[in-house]
């Protein structure tokens, strides 16, 4: 049942539980009492909503910066990790194997305010060893929903 | 000018279906929960390798009964699902769908005046096909107190001396009914002991929500007697690619693949190229695909349950089949009448048979949140049929 309801409010974290109680032929309060543990576990740690910025005018830049940065002995990536992460503009950091070491994704309200941010706070920080910012110019798709185009039912209206 | 037309073709009505479709194509605003194909496109790795296909130039006729390596892997599939070893080289044939098989099969099979009973409510091919084919149609209704399962006295009752095929179409388009392993032992005695043939159409066969789907070629002693249909279509999200098979015994399978030769050649290429990978590596799209249907499933049955319309819980398909009886009006006047106050399009059950009169087919090959717009409008028509009572 936790997969299944996992993979529901994956999608529609504001699905209706009674629905989905019966959507998936489980009692309700099962459902409730499902989620309730998976969020006192920290299975489900948040329930966030996807925008579509460039639909708003709201002014955002958002940017993926690549870190290479020196593994501190004894705790390795998790303290420069941390100290990356603490700051609000960052959305994400993650540990990534290959050419370089963090992921970081943050949004800025403009390019200035992002470089300011990589020059100022994250390139001068120690164990950074050098950084690589791509700015993204367009989002087509995001948390599985595809943004840049709209759904269009194109089968006959009616066929046996 | 001498009539230019076969006496036969003229008999065949056209499909029930043809007159809604008018009116619905005409309505921008229309909702249709009409449709009989997936709502899902299809998978995309099985889209890419038709396309590296046709890049590399792969675009010539593949061998009559289809590339080799498509046949073993349906024979794989078969094995796989159902426990019944067929062999790729004789007792296989892709075809252009589900459909063109079930033509074939009859018309290598039929003599003139012999019977064929085909259950109804069931898809609309079957008896012009059968007419084409010479031979003699025998309508056998199924009734909605069975779910419309084909019961062993049902089944008895329809055969007479003619009887030579028995087409069984489960999971079933337009009800949704399946034949679960103890039906279809039952149903196979009755074959066996009248010396019978089986056209099994199993195009629905992923869809099935109680237990996995059995086919009647598994029950002992069925193999030799039965042509299995299946394809692409529903289970991969792949209609448009035109792609379906044949397995059965060499013998009419030999003839089968005589015929497709003479009048198709071969099933399209690309459409080949693409269902090997669909074998292959498609499992995981298919549960994922089947666990919606069966999510929306479940969520129609809940909605009809609170408007206290009463339909059986069908287990198969992306169909449900509601009764409308209560409301004093023909399965047709209602879709009609539907459709012009409430702007949802469904099919009335007598598309697929006169014994679908009283019900509706309606297709869940739809997003929830359509759906839930769709049985919101249906909800309030029917309050409103019941206030004017």
């Amino acid at each position: 049942m936790r997969e299944k309801i996992l993979k529901a409010i994956e999608k529609n974290s504001r699905i209706d539980l009674k629905e989905l109680a019966v959507m998936l032929g489980e009692e309700e309060i099962d459902v409730v009492n499902e989620i309730a543990a998976m969020e006192a576990e920290g299975v489900i740690c948040g329930y966030h909503t996807l925008i579509d910025w460039e639909k708003t005018s709201i002014e955002k830049v958002s940017a993926l910066i690549e870190v290479r940065v020196t593994p501190q002995r004894g705790q390795g990536f998790d303290t420069i990790a941390e100290r990356i992460y603490k700051y609000p503009e960052v959305n994400s950091v993650y540990l990534i194997s290959g050419g370089y070491d963090l992921l970081v994704s943050l949004e800025g309200k403009s390019l200035k305010e992002v470089s300011n941010f990589v020059s100022d706070k994250l390139s001068t920080l120690d164990t950074v060893l050098s950084t690589a910012t791509h700015f993204i110019l367009k989002k087509y798709k995001d948390h599985g929903t595809v943004l840049a185009k709209k759904y269009v039912d194109e089968r006959l209206k009616m066929t046996p | 000018m001498r009539n230019a037309l076969s006496d036969k073709i003229t008999t065949i009505k056209p499909s029930g279906i043809r007159k809604f479709f008018d009116i619905v194509s005409e309505m921008d605003d229309a909702i249709s929960l009409g449709v009989g194909e997936p709502d899902f496109d299809t998978p995309w790795h099985i889209r890419d390798e038709g396309i590296y296909s046709l890049e590399k130039g792969k675009t010539f006729y593949t061998s009559n009964a289809g590339l080799k390596e498509l046949r073993q892997e349906i024979c794989n599939y078969y094995g796989r699902k159902q426990g019944v070893i067929y062999d790729p080289l004789r007792e296989t044939l892709v075809t252009v769908g589900g459909s063109e098989g079930i033509d074939l099969a009859l018309r290598c099979m039929l003599n003139p005046g012999d019977e064929v009973i085909i259950p109804t409510p069931c898809y609309v091919s079957y008896e012009p096909c059968t007419i084409m084919a010479d031979g003699v149609p025998v309508i056998l209704p199924l009734k909605n107190e069975n779910q419309f399962r084909l019961t062993p006295e049902e089944l008895e009752s329809a055969i007479t001396e003619k009887t030579k095929i028995l087409i069984l179409a489960f999971p079933n388009n337009p009800t949704g009914a399946i034949m679960e392993k103890e039906d279809l032992e039952k149903i196979a005695a009755i074959i066996e002991k009248h010396d019978i043939y089986v056209i099994s159409d199993e195009i629905y066969s992923e869809l099935s929500y109680k237990s996995k789907h059995v086919s009647i070629c598994s029950i002992p002693g069925m193999r030799e007697r039965t042509i299995v249909i299946n394809g692409f279509s529903k289970a991969y999200a792949m209609t448009g690619w035109r792609l379906g098979y044949v397995l059965g015994p060499e013998l009419i399978v030999k003839q089968m693949i005589k015929l497709h030769q003479f009048a198709i050649m071969c099933a399209p290429t690309t459409s080949q190229y693409a269902a090997i990978e669909a074998l292959k590596n498609g499992d995981d799209d298919v549960a994922e695909m089947t666990e919606a249907y069966n999510q929306r499933r479940r969520f129609l049955m809940n909605e009809f349950k609170e408007m206290n319309l009463p339909c059986f819980e069908p287990f198969g398909a992306f169909y449900v089949f509601p009764c409308i009886k209560e409301f004093g009006m023909t399965s047709e006047e209602f879709a009609l009448k539907f459709l012009e106050e409430e702007k949802v399009a469904v099919v009335p059950g007598t598309a697929f048979g006169d014994c679908g009169e009283g019900f509706l087919r309606i297709s869940y090959a739809y997003s929830i949140e359509d759906l839930k717009v769709a049985i919101g409008r249906l909800r309030k028509f029917v309050e409103k049929l019941r206030n004017e009572k």
